[in-house]
This record gives C-alpha cells, structure tokens and sequence, in this order.
C-alpha cells in the first residue's frame, strides 16, 4: 500500500469501501488526491485505473473513512510535557485514525491570550501529524472570574471556548459568558460538574463508593448544572455543549432542550457508553476518571441518547497522567484517561452490539463534530482537504498500556478486546501513519 | 402666530421629567425655543432677564461638572438666581430621606429644581411632592432630557432636519440614560435608530423600543448619517460586561476602518465625558470636519435656558396654577 510520500503526485486510493456519513456514502470505490485535496470521488475510480502520473493505492476492499475529528483532549503542552506533548499526542492521534484534535486550554500558561492559540497552532502545523485546533479559556487563567478575550481569541484561531476540565460554576459569569459569547457567535462548552456538590468526592455516589469507602459526587452535580445551563441558554440566546455526558437525567434534559428548539448540543466519551462504575473494582485508578464512571442505568441512557440524536458526538476525552499521578491512594490519584487510540474502535463496539449502523457510528466522530465547530474536515468532498483513515472494522485487537503511542498509558480500557484497527492515516494527502501489521 | 392665540402649540407641562410621551410639537417647540439662544450665546451680552426673580435649585445627588455648569449658566443668563446644592449620595440612599430633602427645599419656594440622581425614577419621585417645577437632569440609566434635546438640536442644524436620519448609538446602551432619552426622541421625529453594542452591554427587549440591534459595528455603521458614541460607565458596572479595555476598543470603539462603513460626511457625537481609545479613537474625537462634540456643548446652554424659560412661563398661566 506504500507509494512516494509526496503530496504533488495524484494518489489514487482504490478498491476501498468509502463510508462517508456526510452524504450518506457506502460503496465500493475509490478517492484520488491531487497534492493537498481531494480530486475526484466515487465508484467509478474502483477498478484502479490511474492515470501515467499517478499513484496507485490498492485499500483492499477496507473502509475507507474521513478523518476522525476528535473535540475534547488535553495534550499537555505547554506545561506538562512529563505527561504529553503534542508530539506523542500527534503520534497517537494518527495511529487512532484522528485527523484533527480540538484540545483544551488547561495548559501552562492557560490558552487564555493570542499568544497561547498561536503557539499550539504554530507548533503542531510544524510537526504535520494530526491538526490541532485549540479551544480558547472562557474565564481569565481559568479562574471563573473575569471573561478572556473571546473575541480577539477568535479572531487567532480559538475555535470555540471552554474553562476544560473546570466548571464555570458562577452564573453571573455563565451568564455574562454566554450572552457576551452570542455578540460574535461564539460556542461555549462546559464541563458540567457542580463544585458545591461534588465537593472533595472521587467516584459516582452510590453502592459502589460505599462499600470502597470512597466519597462520592453525585448524578446531580451534572444534572443541575445542565439544567440551569440550560435556561440560561434560553435567556441570552447564546451557544452552549455539555461536554461528556454521564447521566441518564443530563442527557434527557439536553433531549428536552433541544425539542425546544434551544442551541444545545452535548458529547459523551467512550467509557460512559462501554463502562460503568463496576470499573473502579479493587481502586483501580485508571478508572478515575471526570465526570466519574456512573450506574449502568446511566450507562444505557448514553447509548439511547446518541441512538436518538441526542449527544451530537463522541470525543476521547484524552487525558494523560503520568505513573506518579495514577500509582497513588484512589483518593489522591488524579482523573483522566488517555482516549486518542481507543476512541475509534470503543465507538465502534455501538455498531458491533448493534446500536448504530456503521455510518451513524462514524457520523458521531467525522461530520458531526466537525460541523459543531465549523471545522472543515470530517467529509469527504470533492475540494476538501484529503483527511482520512483506511479502517479494518473487524479486526480484533487487545488495548495493552505498553503498546499505546501517548506518552501517558493511563487508558481505562487497558486489557479490553476491542475490533476495529486504523490501517493508514491520510493527513492533507499525505501518509502520516501506517500500520505495521 | 400671536402668543395669546389659545390654538398655539404649547409645551403644556409643569416638569420636564423625560423625553418618552412628548408629541414631535412638544420636542418641536423646545427645539424652536432653544435656537433663539444660540445667537444669544454668540453676543458679548449674554444676559436676559426673562427668570429676573426666579430662584432655580441644582439639586445634583450625583457628581457632575457639565450638566451643572450648563445648567448654572443657563439660568444665571436667564437673570435667575441660581444655587447649587451637591448632596453627598450616601445619605439619601433611603427614599424617605429623598423626600425629606425635596420637602425641605419647596419650603424654601425656588421656581425650578434641577435634579440629577443616580437611581433610575428619583426625579420622578420628587417632582410629586414640590410646587414648583422639575427638569430631570438625569436618573440613573432611565432618561437624561436634555443631553437628547442638545443632540437633537446639534443634529438640526447641522443637517436641517431629523426625520428620515439613520443614526447610530454605540457602546453602553445597558446603563445610558442618554441612550435612552435620544431613543425616544430620535423616533418620536422619524429618524431610525440603530443600536451597536456586545449583547452583555444591551438591555433585554431592547428592539421593542423600535430600534435595530447590531453586534458588529461595521455592520451596524453601513450608509448612517449620525455616529454618537457613548461612555462607558464604568463606575455603574457590576462584574465583567467585556473581558478588556483592548478587546473592547477592537470590536466596539470607533476607529477610522470602522467609520468608512458610515456616509462620507458622518457626523461624530459623544455625550461626554469621552474615555479616548477606549470608545472612541483619539484622532476622531477631534477631527474638526466630522466630529461636533464641542457644538453639542454649546447647544446644551441653548437647551436648557430654553427649558427654564418655557417651564417658568407655565407657572404664570392659568392652567398650572391650581396644580
């Protein structure tokens, strides 16, 4: 499958089964690059054909898929190049099909300023592994006090603003957020998560937290911020995301809101579909995750929601913690997972239990995100950057920590079986992972 | 027209409390008064002596250096005697302390109170207990009569007419009583009113007042005749309504590149006083051909003395008397 990586040629990607949720495509055929974009699309480039200057790309009847768009990880640098730069971050990215990465401002210093969204963009079109759009803080140095540049951040390539992993819990500053946000159009998400509430809590309220002996936070310190999110929503007319949800009520309330014809939209990540709080088991700290791991009522209530249409999309939610950082008392390890080279196949596990169909499975993670934050990947277009993944669907594979590419192995599914392995990243036309098996 | 005739319009009201319910005569008639001071202002002798014996009070329970001077002036011009009383906002903070002081001062018989007061409704509240008559001189973020009556007046001039204008009001409209006060007046005489600001910066249902609303400031400029640009009141805001000084200057300070949108000939107004390069850069504050900040000063003397003039002559006729 290898050819001269130079983006000038034509490539011609053939005898591929092309799966692209946007215009509902799922057939036999082929895409041919011209350098950077994609030149021509469809059954008729299947038998390989190329012209005298092109390249030929034999895909072997696999799917061939845009570009995963994944819109919420946290890569570490600048600051905590211990845990991930965007080097290791890319690399994993790449290897999990993921074209583009919206990542978080949770960084030292914050991405609270142009220089922040400069420097992440700058850095991560040098190392030409997957694209790296950042989010811009909503509150200054995410304090949730005063509001950051919004406007000015926009204007350097922030592409919608989120405080990452803090709630913006003062309503006040919610308010202002949102209503000063709509003046441009802007795209608030949240991190729901009651800070009164969730207190100094370390796994989901309930049974389980009990017999551990481990404090808990309950369901309600989602469900009530997105309820009064959501009217908040309603009075400023701004733009609000729920980022990862856990909870059967949150998700219904989104539902409602949505009915009302209000501009909410809201991810989950995959454990809050393949796991539940059965994961933490004897204090395994790689299930601490934020929001915690909920009951299994909750859990099914995620897969109806993104059945239904409700959750708009599935992010990684990628969090890297180091050794020191995850080998601690349950108490005081730190949450987070590393999600980047598991998010295609745990999405996957919905078309293979038989929740979604292939396209819908890939809708959530290619066009839906990608349409939510005014992205131009995520389809495959005539025009359109040459951004995608040839997927084996069903090729079985076994998460271990070692082999993961992250600089950080903390993954929540570490031992699980899982189906579905990226054979070859294609980014801007060019080749930027291909598998060695 | 004889100024016995009982068909004349009149500006039949005891106070001036705000622009909102005068009839386009009414504004007419104040403007009209207010265009015989100009000339007077202009002549080595200024003085009249149509408020000769008429004791006016500047009641001002808000700082203020313009309005009160203009105010001053206005009436000292007039032959009134004029007396300024600054009361210390922090003990009148209660109503019934408010009513004291206005209860105090009638007793004292003066012709017409000036009152400035930073919550919204207080001048309305104290005209109900006095005999004489009120001029608002501005409440809270609620009406400020005179400052639209000089911009009013500023704008005739230069441009001979009101109705048809497409004006533009930018900046802090949420906390304006001058905003406010030109709102009413401005579509009272037919011009259309935009207003520019980030939406944390806008009043709820503000449209209803009969304005368009923009959030983008060259979109909100394209082909207006009149650019009037508002402080900001800083002092009046609790919490972050904008992130910086800088963003803000970006998006919603008046600059070269964002007045080309605006007509050629565009005129600039400020109310005063102006926070260079916050609101308004600091070269077109001053450009002489566009900007008429120094005229809406003068206009102001002009207004008010018409105002004192108008409403004293009200106590005199027959159809105040009983009230």
């Amino acid at each position: 499958m290898a050819g001269p990586n130079t983006p000038s040629t034509l490539r011609l990607y053939a005898n591929a089964r092309i799966i692209d949720p946007a215009s509902g495509r799922d057939e036999m055929g082929g895409i041919l690059c011209n350098g950077e974009t994609i030149a021509d699309i469809g059954p008729h480039l299947n038998n390989g054909k190329p012209r005298a200057n092109s390249v030929l790309i034999d895909c072997k009847g696999q799917c061939l898929v845009p570009g995963l768009i994944d819109m919420r990880a946290y890569l570490g640098e600048p600051g905590e190049e211990h845990k991930e730069t965007l080097e290791t971050a890319g690399r994993s990215a790449v290897a999990g099909g993921i074209t583009s990465i919206v990542c978080l401002p949770n960084t030292q210093p914050v991405i609270d300023d142009m220089s922040g969204v400069e420097f992440v963009a700058r850095r991560a079109r040098k190392l030409g592994l997957s694209k790296v759009y950042p989010y811009g803080a909503v509150s200054k140095n995410l304090e949730g006090r005063e509001i950051a540049e919004l406007g000015m951040l926009k204007e350097a390539g922030a592409v919608a603003f989120t405080d990452g992993f803090h709630t913006i819990a003062d309503i006040q500053l919610m308010q202002r957020a949102l209503s000063y946000a709509s003046t441009f159009g802007l795209l608030i998400v949240q991190h729901p998560e009651e800070p009164g509430l969730a207190g100094s809590g370390v796994m989901n309220t309930g049974e389980t937290a009990t017999r551990l002996g481990l404090t808990g936070i309950p369901r309600e310190a989602e469900i009530i911020i997105v309820e009064r999110d959501i009217r908040l929503v309603e009075m400023t007319n701004g733009r609000l995301h729920f980022a990862h949800l856990s909870t059967a009520d949150s998700i219904d309330a989104v539902r409602k809101a949505k009915a009302r014809g209000l501009a909410i939209t809201c991810d989950t990540s995959p454990p809050y579909f393949a796991l539940n709080e059965l994961a933490v088991g004897d204090y395994r700290t790689f299930a601490k995750l934020s929001p915690p791991l909920r009951m299994e009522f909750d859990r099914q209530a995620v897969i109806e929601g993104l059945k239904d249409g409700t959750i708009d999309a599935i992010a990684s939610d990628h969090c890297p913690q180091d050794e020191e950082s995850k080998r601690l008392p349950f108490s005081e390890a730190a949450a987070g997972g590393v999600g980047l080279e598991t998010l295609l196949p745990i999405t996957l596990e919905l078309y293979h239990n038989g929740h979604l169909s292939l396209l819908q499975a890939f809708d959530l993670v290619t066009r839906r995100p990608a349409d939510l934050l005014g992205l131009e990947g995520g389809r495959l277009e005539i025009g359109r950057p040459a951004d995608f993944a040839v997927v084996d669907t069903e090729r079985g594979w076994k998460v271990e920590d070692k082999t993961l590419r992250s600089k950080s192995k903390n993954s929540p599914f570490d031992g699980r079986p899982v189906q579905g392995r990226v054979l070859m990243t294609v980014i801007d036309g060019r080749v930027v992972f291909q598998a060695e098996d | 027209m004889n100024a016995d005739d009982p068909t004349r319009p009149r500006y039949l009201r005891r106070h001036l409390l705000g622009i909102e319910g005068l009839s386009p005569q009414e504004i007419t008639i104040l403007l009209d008064r207010s265009e015989t001071y100009v000339l007077q202002n202009r002549q080595a002798n200024k003085k009249k002596s149509v408020l000769s014996g008429r004791t006016i009070i500047n009641l001002f329970f808000e700082d203020s250096t313009r309005t009160r001077t203009s105010f001053e002036l206005a009436g000292k011009r007039l032959g009134g005697d004029v007396i300024n009383m600054s009361v210390a906002t922090s003990s009148v903070k209660k109503g019934e302390t408010l009513i004291d002081t206005a209860m105090t001062l009638n007793a004292m018989h003066p012709d017409v109170l000036v009152v400035r007061h930073p919550q919204s409704g207080a001048v309305s509240l104290l005209s109900d207990k006095v005999n004489c008559a009120v001029i608002n001189g501005g409440d809270g973020s609620h009406e400020h009569p005179t400052q639209a009556l000089l911009d009013a007046l500023t704008i005739r001039r230069r441009l001979g007419h009101l109705d048809g204008l497409v004006i533009a009001i930018c900046g802090d409209i949420l906390h304006s009583r001058v905003a406010r006060s030109n709102i009413h007046l401005l579509n009272t005489m037919g011009a259309r009113v935009r207003l520019i600001a980030p939406n944390t910066l806008l009043p709820a249902q503000v449209e209803r007042l009969g304005v368009e609303v923009f959030q983008n400031m060259s979109e909100g400029l394209k082909d207006v005749d009149i650019v009037m640009m508002l402080r900001l009141q800083r002092e009046r805001m609790q919490g972050n309504f904008f992130p910086s000084i800088r963003e803000y200057f970006n998006f919603f300070g008046l600059d070269e590149a964002k007045l080309s949108n605006a007509k050629e000939n565009a005129l600039i107004m400020h109310p005063g006083p102006m926070n260079r390069g916050v609101e308004i850069d600091s070269d077109l504050a001053d450009d002489f051909g566009r900007s008429v900040i120094s005229e809406q000063v003068e206009m102001g003397v002009a207004v008010r003395m018409a105002c004192l003039e108008i409403l004293t002559e009200n106590l005199d006729s027959e159809e105040f008397r009983n009230l």
